[in-house]
């Protein structure tokens, strides 16, 4: 156990008598870099919400650490360190672009202290040096929602930074980016692995590759296979389920 | 210029503070003492806005209850003036405030006896209103319990108050509510034109004090999170924040709040009574901040004062038109002016307007520069 950060044992999640999730066992060890591929509607996003607390497992155990998560509230898994990107990206559009990371940036989150605590220099020049990082700097005063689909796809990838949860989860980092983004955001997650456990969903074949990281192969809520890129896309039953669906390649 | 705009406020409020009264006094322009005391209850109002715009305008939740607290306000000073005035228009042959002989109650209720004390019931205005908001926050929030459904629960909620006042003769003289008028305060009569000046300072002095509190609750980080709140609640938990403990602060505070505004208007319009506590007044308290302009504080401010001087105008001269003036006034400024007054007013709405009407030049920062994509990698590039 203590090999691993991360574990399903057996998670089912039925929508009313949809299984969304089948029975999925999945682990994950500290500091690992991990890519999942699915096709739409494979149970992707309801895999992210099982483990940060959003949805309930049917059956079956998350555990964090050893411990089970189940029934824990968003806040407290988060605070025990799962920070999380969604699919579409979400930032606090009436609040200025170093006003969203300063947020989750904050080390301390109950209202006296963000009441009375001014933010440390040491978060402060951190915030700057990511939004440095990813070319969002001349933007710091701009209010989020007045972005491009692309800078706020960076701005809630940076919050995360910002937030340094020991567990990273991605949901659709580049989705809408352009090549050259794309990249940046590969070398980006590739820097943040090992210090943190990192978890990609993507659709984006040429990204996957970029990152090099092991892939587990969704479908139907169940995974279908596991292991690198070249030998999951040489595999028949990959093939199948991605059949009519255009190759990435 | 940008300096000045911002002093406008304080401009005003000194004015308010220093010149009105002076010309109710001299009665220059038409300003009467009678208006003056209608200023000093227009600016009582103000307080109740800023609590409804913590709560509304900042983090989402709209309160159709805020006049339960507003009356618990004005509850807690009329029983006290009640309770120390010894004259014949308030004090009945047992000594007790004279409603109680209609019926017949000779021993005074357990819950007036604290109000005996000034400070005690000072206390009360704000703190009483605030228990009341935390038990009544706390159940709403710890449950999830959000959007419309708040709006309804708190509704009821205003309802319930509201009969049980209605309701309760010998506590509070049900209906008829509790008369300030004849009261003595600081040795003058509540009702004197020298009582009354001296509630209008009072509150003027207490505004910004109320104001500079919301500031500070809103400018921060904690402000942010209620931002965070109202735009997106769900990505705030994910971020490791309780959503919880926030809204009841808030509700807290804009609960203390119309307590204050309550007890001012009270003592300056003579009376309280579970009329404070209907239904249309809570509503009406929520659309003098959708017309000034929620989540601006000063915007609240500023409804609270022009919608209730709009009102008297109107009532003067028309009796029975203000309800369809205020409907129409609430749907011309949710269409027109999303952002009240003061946002159409802060945002450039009054210059657009000149120069729409050929009065001033057009200036290339309307409309937002922050939407011009040529602006964006112009100041990228910088
Ligand atoms: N709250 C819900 N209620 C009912 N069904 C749901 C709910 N959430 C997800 N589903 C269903 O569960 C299945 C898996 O959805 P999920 O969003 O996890 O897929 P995904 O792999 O993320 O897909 P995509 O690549 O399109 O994002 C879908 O069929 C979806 O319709
Ligand atoms: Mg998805």
């Amino acid at each position: 156990m203590s090999q691993t950060i991360l574990d399903l044992d057996d998670v089912s999640v039925s929508f009313d008598g949809f299984y969304a999730l089948t029975d999925l066992s999945f682990s994950l060890r500290p500091g690992e870099l991990r890519s999942i591929i699915g096709p739409n509607g494979a149970g992707k996003t309801t895999f992210l919400d099982v483990i940060t607390g959003k949805v309930r497992p049917t059956k079956g155990d998350v555990t964090l650490r050893g411990k089970s998560i189940v029934g824990l509230s968003e806040q407290k898994i988060s605070r025990l360190g799962v920070g999380r990107k969604f699919q579409t990206p979400r930032v606090w559009e009436n609040l200025t672009v170093q006003r969203n990371l300063e947020l989750t940036a904050s080390p301390n989150k109950n209202p006296f202290a963000l009441l009375t605590e001014t933010l440390s220099d040491v978060v402060k020049d951190e915030v700057f040096k990511i939004m440095e990082y990813v070319g969002l700097a001349p933007y710091a005063k701009w209010q989020a929602g007045s972005l491009s689909h692309g800078q706020k796809q960076w701005l809630a990838i940076s919050m995360l930074v910002a937030q340094s949860p020991d567990i990273i989860l991605l949901d659709e980092p580049v989705a809408g980016l352009t090549d050259e983004e794309t990249s940046k955001t590969a070398d980006l997650i590739k820097s943040l692995a090992g210090e943190h456990t990192v978890v990609v969903i993507e659709h984006d074949m040429e990204f996957i590759r970029d990152l090099g990281a092991p892939v587990t192969v969704l479908h139907q809520g169940q995974k279908l296979t596991e292991g690198m890129l070249e030998e999951v896309k040489a595999d028949p039953r990959v093939i199948e389920v991605y059949l009519g669906e255009s190759d990435d390649d | 210029m940008k300096l000045f705009k911002r002093l406008i406020p304080w401009i005003l409020l000194v004015f308010a503070f220093f010149i009105l009264p002076v010309m109710a006094d001299k009665d220059l322009f038409g300003f009467s003492q009678f208006r003056l005391n209608l200023f000093g209850r227009y600016f009582s109002l103000a307080f109740v806005a800023l609590g409804i715009d913590l709560i509304w305008g900042y983090t989402g939740l709209l309160s159709l209850g805020q006049g339960i607290f507003f009356s618990l306000g004005g509850y807690a000073i009329a029983m006290h003036l009640l309770l120390v005035t010894k004259n014949d228009f308030t004090t009945g042959a047992n000594g007790l405030p004279k409603f109680f002989e209609n019926y017949g109650v000779d021993q005074l209720p357990f819950f007036w006896e604290p109000f005996w004390s000034f400070l005690v019931s000072i206390a009360a205005i704000f703190i009483v209103p605030s228990i009341v908001a935390g038990l009544v926050g706390y159940l709403i929030f710890r449950n999830r319990i959000k959007g419309v459904y708040f709006s309804i629960i708190t509704q009821a909620s205003l309802m319930v108050f509201y009969h049980f006042f209605n309701g309760q003769q010998k506590l509070v003289n049900g209906t008829n509510g509790l008369k300030t008028s004849t009261t003595e305060i600081f040795g003058l009569q509540a009702g004197s034109d020298d009582a009354q000046l001296l509630f209008y300072r009072i509150t003027l002095i207490l505004l910004p004090f109320a104001f500079l509190l919301c500031k500070y609750l809103t400018s921060g980080r904690f402000g942010d999170s209620l931002i965070g709140i109202r735009d997106d609640e769900p990505r705030l938990r994910f971020s490791g924040f309780n959503p919880t403990p926030f809204k009841v602060i808030v509700f807290i505070v804009a609960g203390a709040l119309a307590g204050v505004s309550g007890a001012l208007y009270t003592v300056q319009s003579g009376i309280v009574s579970p009329q404070f506590m209907s239904i249309s007044m809570s509503i009406e308290m929520v659309i003098w901040v959708a017309v000034g302009g929620r989540g601006t504080l000063v915007g609240p401010i500023l409804g609270a004062v022009v919608v209730n001087y709009l009102r008297s105008l109107v009532s003067e001269a028309l009796p029975e038109a203000w309800l369809f003036v205020q409907g129409a006034l609430f749907v011309f400024v949710v269409v027109l002016m999303p952002d009240g007054i003061y946002g159409w007013f802060t945002k450039g709405g009054f210059r657009a307007m000149l120069a729409a009407f050929g009065l001033a030049k057009k200036t290339a920062t309307y409309p937002k520069l922050d939407l011009d994509e040529s602006a964006q990698s112009e100041s990228a590039s910088a």
